[in-house]
């Protein structure tokens, strides 16, 4: 029994500790999504408690009551078969449970799948946040230069990242700007943020690809718009340019450090052309003619193989 | 062994009536085989990767006579499952004998049109598609070549040991499941090829 | 030489070399035991070649616990690797390599041979058969699963272990980013094992639709025994998907085909689809025959008839179709839009209206009962409010854009193990301990039962609700190190305190067994928990026959009635019965597919070829086998039930 009501308590400091604490990072928003998020989150840690608190209340009720030493020696339980209106009620009320977090989820879903509230009128800053074992690299078309392993982002401005990745599967996941979104190889998904306040995140990616995951990180800095213009003006005048060489140098598995480069790597290792989940299609439409990227490195993956299988013939 | 003798040689006994139910259950989980299998098919079948593409690849004609002797062999197993039933032993066989025989023709001919892939430039390793074409035809092909031992074994021991009970229970289990392959032939027939050559 | 270098581990440790010393030696003692108590002949007798439900039900409970410990240890030591900033314990290679097997361990091989014990041992006996439908297939099954278990084990010896997640998506499990044989021995042994599941889903539905006992009509059926059946439903249409699936990647591994591949028009997200069509029904596949448990349990110790029988039949057919349509909600994140995700999200949520009915209906089953707090019993009532915690987790997830930060952190894990441990795995133990005395006619321990009973929730709290916060702090799941300004330190430090005393509970276990071996009465009679349904009607320690006459059935509590109000459950006499012969072909095949596996692992093709054939050949042989199986004869009978009922 006493362990009972201290599981009780630990739910209750962890429930507390949950809704007060604003320092965990994902119930601590500086964007738009990530608010919709933590919003969602809160109300349904809230719900979720009062349905534990009514089963811990009935557990807790029953066990008290109708415990063998309580009832007594004589006591013969009665045969019931159920009723029909306490069980219309444990269908009933967890299904309008379920219609009010549908509809909350469903309305979530359409507004972190679009552009963040309140930028709808502006232009989005594109992009194209790429991984590679296990780096990020994030090219901007517009201001045409590339960075890695860090972000500089303007605040006020809605940001459209275009996410793919060169090898296994990883997703791109800024906690306080919103939920994180897959990159894959053979399409491009679009992740739609925004930051209200500047400062510096973090970033990562938190799919599982291999040895090096855990030190797959990135720094986001959010800066105001003259800030971020002053900085893109810098690099165009500081950085070096991004030859295919270099980012073949790049693409290597392994871990490097922060840079910064002139030009991106989209004109000559353009991103997959299929989109997935982008704007409001989502239908997953594919094209199939364009698979430049991969046939390129169709080639090294079949050596390898049949080198292996002749290996194995010996 | 209680054999009831009101109902069917196949379902006289109860553990031949276990093994029928069972066989149909094993063929609810051979159909999500082939169902995921087909899944596969149509979330591939376009992504060819500059190698050849189904109307490229596929002709009507052994097609047409792969299909015509697998429905004939459905067909003529049923026949013998028919004389089983009357009991006429020899005619039951040569019905088993001619199913399989049709059924050996079947893989003939769809040996013969993987050369012919393979000679067009498809073999497994190509593209995601051939990759699941062949996979999915080959897995169809190896379920016939399965079952042509499986039948010829069944002959041999109602050929030995005459149409006991549990003889006639194995050629009945053994017809569910030639026409099973009858029917996912029918669907590789239809949303394969005739989809694939239009 | 060079055909000897494939066998080598790639990325050593002394942990490995401990482990390959330890293998072989406890390889060595079991044969010189077994050879100095000229146990070879019994063992083979016995066990190898039996095809008796009950004993296949105790080998597959006998690799289960060793499977526990197994993935155990490997549960250890990633919370020792956690439990501080920047720790250097385990380089990333080896925390990837176990996280991986702990994974498939403890789902594949454990949990589901733990269900399938009960499977075994109590259904034939809840429904009054006297065996399964196909005995011999089951022997089959098991053996497939054990040597499938045991290749999959042998991967941490020889070659390398599986290193791409349970999960195993591509192209990380590809031949590109995955080198070592790890990822082929994952698609294979799970292949053998899972192609034994299938045969016991056949098996056991054709068991529990056609071999009950007259009168038993399905609403009438004891409620493991639904279970049972719904979850073998599950397993027949769920595991052909997962057939394919590996097939499909091993033929990737091995073959050069492109289903998975980044390139040549394969497609890497197929994999993540399929494997969850199949993976998402097998998380039901384990958890309703837990709730099959924990209701057989609720009402034995409350005394009373369970509430709401039909609504508890229903919701578990729903969650069964429910089962096979939220696959994607184990990838919201991939992109697929709004829409898709909406749809998925409502599906995933709507689970919970089922399952909730399930919980009000053993709450209302305690009401006016007559509760006895026995070790069965306090598993199924810390189940309750453990579980719902899980469950209400789990709705939380099922939020998808919620689910975009939730998704691949702490939170995640914490769920699902907030789920697995209190739903199957507690269920396991309190099935465990609640069939224990008729399996082998004593009773564990019931103190030491309860220490490990408190001990586990205890240790699982402590282990598992810090993750729920270090999730929602941005803790990434499977990342082998973080750094001590993240302040995820303290919070996994008391994870890791919570895994030791979960395994210091499970050794507990493993004391209790020692202690009631050694010291339990034998005395108990057939019916120690004053238990209502039918397996409590037959003798301790149960004939092989089961029963000796066919019992009558005409309720849903029959042995209850019985005792209640007099009626008779075995009417007329004694008749010779027919039972299935011993065989040693399926433990012959599971060798032989163990050998298939192995070749089939490191490429080595001519054994491949040899293997196959011989599979073949196997089962030509047994096409034309003869084997009516034998007959007990009368006198027979009479003695044994004489001397049973002598003996209680």
């Amino acid at each position: 029994m006493r362990l009972k009501w201290s599981i009780l308590a630990v739910v209750f400091t962890v429930i507390t500790v949950l809704s007060g604490c604003d320092r965990l990072l994902v119930l601590d928003p500086k964007g738009p999504q990530a608010k919709t998020q933590a919003h969602d989150i809160i109300a349904t840690i809230w719900i979720m408690a009062f349905i534990v608190l009514v089963v811990f209340a009935l557990l807790v009720y029953m066990l008290v009551k109708y415990r063998a030493s309580k009832v007594g020696s004589d006591y013969e339980p009665p045969h019931i078969e159920g009723s029909k209106l306490i069980e219309g009620i444990c269908i009933g009320v967890p299904i309008i449970i379920v219609t009010i977090l549908s509809i909350m989820s469903v309305r979530s879903n359409y507004a972190v799948e679009a552009t963040p509230k309140g930028y709808e009128n502006q232009k989005p800053l594109v992009v194209y946040a790429s991984s590679s074992d296990w780096k990020w690299h994030f090219s901007y078309p517009e201001q045409n230069i590339e960075t890695v392993n860090y972000l500089y982002i303007p605040t006020d401005r809605p940001i459209d990242f275009k996410l793919y990745s060169y090898g296994p599967i990883t997703s791109f996941w800024i906690p306080q700007l919103g939920g994180q979104k897959y990159a894959m190889s053979d399409m491009v998904t679009t992740l739609h943020l925004a930051a209200d306040k500047p400062g510096e995140y973090m970033g990562r990616n938190a799919n599982f690809s291999g040895k090096g995951t855990a030190e797959n990180t990135f720094d986001v800095n959010a800066m105001s718009k003259g800030d971020f213009d002053k900085w893109v003006k810098e690099v165009k005048v500081t950085a070096k340019p991004l030859t295919e060489k270099k980012f073949d140098q790049l693409l290597k598995p392994g871990h490097v450090g922060r840079s910064t480069y002139n030009g991106t790597h989209l004109k000559f290792s353009p991103p997959p052309a299929m989109q997935h989940g982008g704007g409001g299609d989502g239908s997953g439409s594919v094209d199939h003619k364009d698979m430049n990227k991969a046939d390129h490195k169709n080639m090294s993956d079949h050596d390898m193989k049949n080198m292996k299988m002749d290996d194995s013939n010996k | 062994m209680k054999i009831d003798n009101s109902l069917p040689l196949e379902y006289s006994t109860e553990e031949n009536q276990l093994k029928v139910l069972g066989f149909w259950i094993f063929l609810g989980a051979e159909v999500m085989l082939f169902g995921t299998l087909f899944a596969t098919f149509f979330t591939l079948v376009h992504r060819t990767a500059g190698g050849p593409t189904g109307a490229e690849l596929f002709e009507i004609t052994p097609v047409l006579i792969e299909t015509f002797l697998l429905l004939a062999s459905s067909f003529t197993i049923g026949l013998g499952i028919h004389a089983m039933r009357l009991g006429r032993k020899n005619a039951m066989l040569a019905f088993f004998g001619i199913t399989l025989l049709l059924g050996l023709g079947f893989l003939g001919v769809e040996i013969f049109d993987f050369v012919q892939y393979v000679h067009e430039g498809a073999t497994i390793q190509t593209s995601g598609f051939t990759s699941i074409l062949f996979s999915t035809l080959g897995t169809h092909g190896a379920h016939v070549s399965v079952g042509f031992f499986w039948g010829l074994f069944i002959m041999l021991q109602v050929k030995k040991r005459g149409l006991t009970p549990q003889n006639a229970n194995k050629a009945f289990i053994f017809s569910l499941y030639w026409h099973f392959l009858d029917v996912v032939w029918i669907f590789i027939f239809s949303f394969i090829y005739l989809k694939g050559m239009m | 030489m060079d055909f000897f270098d494939r066998f080598a581990i790639p990325n050593p440790s002394p942990v490995i070399y401990a482990s390959m010393v330890a293998i072989g030696l406890t390889v060595l003692a079991i044969i010189a035991g077994l050879t100095h108590f000229k146990k070879w002949g019994y063992l083979w007798r016995e066990w190898l070649t039996t095809v008796d439900h009950k004993r296949i039900g105790v080998m597959y409970l006998i690799s289960a616990l060793l499977m526990l410990f197994r993935g155990g240890v490997d549960a250890v030591m990633l919370r020792a690797q956690l439990a501080t900033p920047d720790a250097k314990l385990l380089d990333a290679q080896h925390y990837n390599e176990i996280f991986s097997t702990h994974g498939v361990v403890m789902i594949l091989f454990m949990a589901m041979p733990f269900i399938i014990a009960l499977f075994n041992f109590v259904v034939p006996l809840q429904i009054g058969a006297r065996d399964v439908a196909f005995p011999r297939l089951n022997a089959l099954s098991f053996w497939l699963f054990f040597m499938g278990a045991m290749l999959f084990n042998i991967s941490f010896v020889l070659g390398g272990s599986p290193d791409a997640g349970w999960t195993s998506y591509f192209p990380l499990a590809g031949n590109q980013f995955s080198e070592s044989v790890g990822t082929n021995y994952y698609m294979i042994a799970i292949q053998i094992a899972g192609i034994g599941t299938l045969m016991t889903g056949v098996n056991f539905m054709t068991t529990i639709l056609k071999m009950r006992a007259p009168g038993m009509k399905l609403m009438k059926m004891p409620m493991f025994t639904w279970s049972a059946l719904v979850a073998n439903l599950i397993i027949v249409f769920a595991f052909p998907v997962l057939t394919v699936a590996l097939a499909m990647g091993t033929m990737d591994r091995l073959f050069g085909t492109h289903f998975f591949s980044t390139d040549a028009g394969g497609l890497d997200m197929l994999w993540a689809n399929l494997f969850w069509v199949w993976g998402h029904p097998e998380v039901y596949i384990l958890i309703l025959p837990a709730f099959g448990i924990y209701s057989e349990i609720i009402s034995t110790f409350a005394k009373r008839n369970l509430y709401g029988y039909k609504s508890m039949v229903w919701s578990m057919v729903v969650i069964a179709g429910y089962s096979f349509l939220v696959w994607a909600h184990h990838f919201f994140t991939m992109g697929q839009g709004a829409l898709t995700n909406s749809i998925f999200s409502i599906t995933t949520m709507a689970i919970a209206v089922p399952t909730g009915v399930k919980i009000f209906n053993w709450l209302f089953t305690l009401w006016r009962g007559k509760i006895q707090m026995t070790v069965p019993m306090l598993y199924s009532i810390l189940f309750i409010p453990l579980f719902t915690i899980g469950g209400v987790t789990g709705v939380m997830l099922a939020m998808s854009a919620a689910d975009y930060q939730y998704h691949n952190t702490m939170f995640l894990v914490a769920h699902f193990h907030n789920v697995i441990i209190p739903g199957v795995v507690f269920a396991m133990l309190a099935g465990l301990t609640y069939y224990w005395p008729k399996m082998f006619g004593f009773m564990l321990n019931e103190k030491i039962g309860k220490w490990t009973a408190w001990l586990l929730s205890i240790g699982f709290v402590l282990a598992f609700f810090p993750m729920y916060i270090t999730g929602l702090d941005g803790q990434a799941r499977r990342m082998y190190t973080y750094s001590a300004s993240t302040g995820f330190g303290p919070w996994n430090m008391a994870a890791f305190i919570g895994a030791l005393i979960m395994a210091v509970g499970f050794a507990l276990i493993v004391y209790n067994i020692y202690y009631s071996v050694r010291y339990a009465s034998r005395d108990i009679g057939s019916d120690p928990w004053d238990a209502r349904t039918l397996e409590w009607a037959t003798h301790t320690p149960v004939p092989e026959y089961n029963f000796a006459i066919t019992p009558q059935i005409d309720s849903i509590e029959p042995f209850w009635d019985a005792k209640k109000n007099g009626q008779e459950l075995f009417k007329g006499k004694f008749e010779k019965i027919h039972m299935p012969n011993s065989s040693g072909m399926p433990f012959i095949m599971g060798c032989i597919f163990f050998a298939w596996g192995f070749s089939f692992v490191f490429s080595i093709w001519i054994p491949l070829i040899i293997t196959t054939i011989g599979i073949f050949v196997c089962l030509a042989l047994r096409s034309f086998e003869v084997d009516h199986g034998h007959y007990i004869t009368v006198d027979e009978i009479e003695e044994t039930e004489t001397k049973l009922r002598g003996a209680n």
